[in-house]
């Protein structure tokens, strides 16, 4: 067996994806590529994104077709340098005779989820790699829940143990909140790294989820090991509130919609298994008043009531701050005018979900600042 | 946090969690306990086949057995719901309709509209439905058309577990009188549910899949059915829309025409005789407010126009399957074709 020969198998995409189909492919065989080339598309039920290398070589081989639907980690093509013809065949025989088995055992040894009670309520997360070191926990935005970190910690953790945590009154944590305050998320937050042991860890947060770990850092900053906030609330007051209004509000996939298209640069990937996701989760019993109450707290009196940017001075850790130009959402202007020390970086192509739209990218910058 | 339960646990759920939220809540009908009044075993049935298993002992004073008299305890929980409880009663086979009837049609479906908006009528009436359980022609029955044909009633057919719960707690928290038909061959389907209390909104059609060459519409175990035909079609190249309207009443009949005018073609799977029924319903709606994004005729996919045999081997045959519906679909493509 040629040890330079590497596979690129079907990502996993969320805890729930199985299978993806392969859409286009982007290189050619016989084409070099690097880490962050895009090398193809991948369409789930869910949601369709370009897949990027994580490996450097030469293609030898493409070994799925456009059109066909893979299970996770099937091999789609064959990456290397000089390798012969005949011990690119010997590696796909052995690939595929030991995927049946493999894929079983990934079953086993993926990412596992569980909960912890914080405050007596039940925090929901999922843990994925194995990595010494300082972990990474990730906190999504309001009303959103740990799948949207579905491109980003599967990466991550190939090199870092990470947490992507559901919120309280979100994703299967328990549907209740007291005021629903960003101090009273950061002490859930804090709760939930204290009852898994964990001291220290670069928090990085998406929207409400960004002035969550913000606050977090500046309440606790031997928590925190960096910060990055990706399109993050607490940045200044404008906030878009018919977005707020009109999902809080919205009963069915008509009303829903075009609510959910204002959160991406690209309408289209808005599918219906994403609506009918969160319209799931909007009618369990308790998610409206979660809903309403939270909204209440964060952006009462239609802006946002917690300007955090006087607390960027205080914390002593790197800072990275990540928007989407095209944020329909929050102003991508929040990432201009803060202090010196703050890294800003805008994705021209994203909306206000730049960690889905431009996965990446915000990946290389995340796992830049865990780095440094 | 969701986990796998079966159609017949999801609807018990549905109903514990109800009878824990509201005590006005109650359930009433033949063995739902059993054994009420005998020696031996409480709870001894659950219902004829479980559903119920349980809840007597947990709510001793929201359950209650019934004498074997449809009308007498059917009409006495429309009586209740009138007078300020939520009884949710189970007439068992929907069959027995003809015994208590007029309590239905005449009585709870009438009371909002001749008492002014006066009096509402927040029952529930569970019943089997369906063939394929060798029941034979008295307890196979389908009929959930004629209940849709009447106004003043709601009609939910839930084609899955998830489905049954969330519309199973819409019913009992609706304030006018809802069938519930549920199909007896769906009991043991599995599929993941979630803990919390959800109540899906009536009149909201599900679309399982996205397609562009065929919109299929399907109603209660007919709509896994129509999923499987969908599976064999794509794997021909052959794309396929599949609408579950979960309501009969009320019907989204705006999801169905956009699907329609999309894709041309239509076939409706219905279990029940092809006269007078859901898939004529529906066929009549395509035909009078899409008939120009029609490039076939409306192809209907049901049960032949007589009683369900007893003979096993007949009754597979007189059943709608997803061969039957893989045909139509080819059906409807020659002729766009031609």
């Amino acid at each position: 067996m040629n040890a330079n020969i590497k596979p690129i198998v079907m990502p996993k995409w969320g805890l729930a994806m199985a299978e993806g189909m392969l859409t286009k492919w982007h290189v050619e065989e016989g084409a070099d590529i690097r880490p962050g080339v895009e090398i193809c598309d991948i369409e789930t039920s869910k949601i369709a994104n370009a897949m990027e290398s994580t490996v450097a070589g030469k293609i030898l081989r493409r070994v799925a077709s456009e059109g066909s639907t893979l299970p996770v980690g099937a091999l789609m093509a064959v990456v290397g340098e000089g390798a012969s013809a005949a011990e690119v065949d010997a590696f796909i025989e052995k690939f595929d005779e030991e995927f049946a088995a493999a894929a079983s055992k990934a079953a086993t040894e993926g990412p596992e989820s569980g909960k912890v009670s914080v405050a007596g309520k039940q925090i929901n997360y999922v843990k994925a790699g194995q990595a010494e070191g300082t972990p990474i926990i990730f906190v999504h935005g309001f009303a959103g829940d740990l799948n949207s970190w579905m491109f980003n910690q599967p990466v991550l953790a190939q090199d870092h143990t990470t947490y992507a945590v559901d919120l309280p009154g979100h994703g299967a944590s328990d549907k209740s909140v007291n005021e629903g305050t960003i101090q009273e998320f950061a002490g859930a937050l804090a709760g939930f790294m204290d009852s898994l042991g964990i001291e220290r860890a670069h928090l990085v947060g998406q929207s409400l989820g960004g002035a969550i770990v913000l606050q977090l850092a500046a309440e606790k900053p031997a928590m925190a090991a960096s910060l990055i906030l990706i399109s993050s609330a607490g940045l200044g007051p404008e906030i878009n509130m018919d977005y707020i209004e009109g999902f809080i509000s919205a009963t069915g996939r008509k009303d829903l919609k075009p609510q959910l298209e204002k959160l991406f640069a690209d309408p289209s990937l808005v599918s219906r298994d994403m609506i009918n996701d969160v319209l799931k989760y909007k009618r369990l019993d308790g998610v409206n008043g979660v809903l309403r109450q939270t909204a209440k707290s964060v952006f009462g009196g239609g802006k946002q009531s917690a300007d955090l940017r006087a607390k960027l001075e205080s914390i002593k850790v790197p800072i990275q701050v990540i928007f989407g130009a095209k944020d329909q959402i929050i102003p991508a202007e929040h990432a201009k005018g803060l202090p010196s020390k703050v890294t800003a970086h805008i994705v021209p192509t994203a909306g206000h979900m730049p960690h889905m739209e431009a996965a990446g990218e915000v990946n290389r910058l995340i796992a830049g600042i865990v780095a440094a | 946090m969701a986990r796998k339960l079966s159609f017949r646990t999801a609807i018990n759920e549905a109903l514990a969690q109800e009878m824990e939220r509201d005590s006005r809540v109650i359930i009433m009908g033949e063995d739902v306990s059993g054994g009420t009044g005998a020696p031996g075993e409480s709870d001894a049935w659950g219902g004829p086949l479980g559903v119920t298993k349980g809840l007597s002992k947990r709510f001793p004073n929201q359950v209650f057995d019934t004498p074997i008299s449809e009308s007498g305890f059917i009409g006495a929980a429309i009586g209740a719901a009138a007078s300020g409880l939520r009884p949710v009663a189970e007439l068992m086979f929907v069959d027995f309709m003809g015994v208590c009837f007029d309590q239905i049609f005449n009585q709870a479906a009438k009371f909002r509209y001749m008492f002014g908006g006066k009096a509402t009528t927040p029952v529930v009436i569970r019943c089997m439905i369906g063939g394929g359980f060798r029941a034979a022609a008295q307890h196979s029955q389908i009929l959930y058309n004629v209940f849709t044909h009447i106004p003043g009633l709601k009609c939910a057919v839930p084609s899955s577990p998830y489905e049954a719960k969330g519309l199973l707690i819409q019913a009992i928290r609706d304030d006018d009188p809802v069938m519930f038909f549920e199909h007896k061959m769906l009991y043991d389907i599995e599929e993941d549910v979630p803990e919390e209390a959800y109540a899906i909104p009536f009149g909201e059609a599900n679309v399982l899949r996205d397609g562009k060459d065929v919109t299929i519409v399907a109603l209660g175990r007919m709509v896994m059915l129509a999923n499987q035909a969908a599976d064999t079609l794509a794997r021909e190249g052959i794309s396929c829309e599949v609408i579950d309207p979960r309501t009969t009443s009320p019907l989204d009949t705006d999801t169905i025409l956009e699907s329609v005018e999309n894709t041309g073609r239509l076939v409706v799977v219905d279990e029940a005789h092809p006269r007078c029924s859901m898939a004529t319903d529906i066929a009549a709606l395509v035909a009078q407010e899409a008939f120009d994004a029609l490039e076939a005729p409306v192809q209907m996919v049901t049960a032949p126009h007589t009683p369900v045999p007893f003979s096993p081997a007949l009754e597979d045959l007189y059943l709608p399957n997803a061969d039957k519906i893989v045909a139509a679909v080819h059906k409807i493509r020659q002729k766009a074709a031609a």
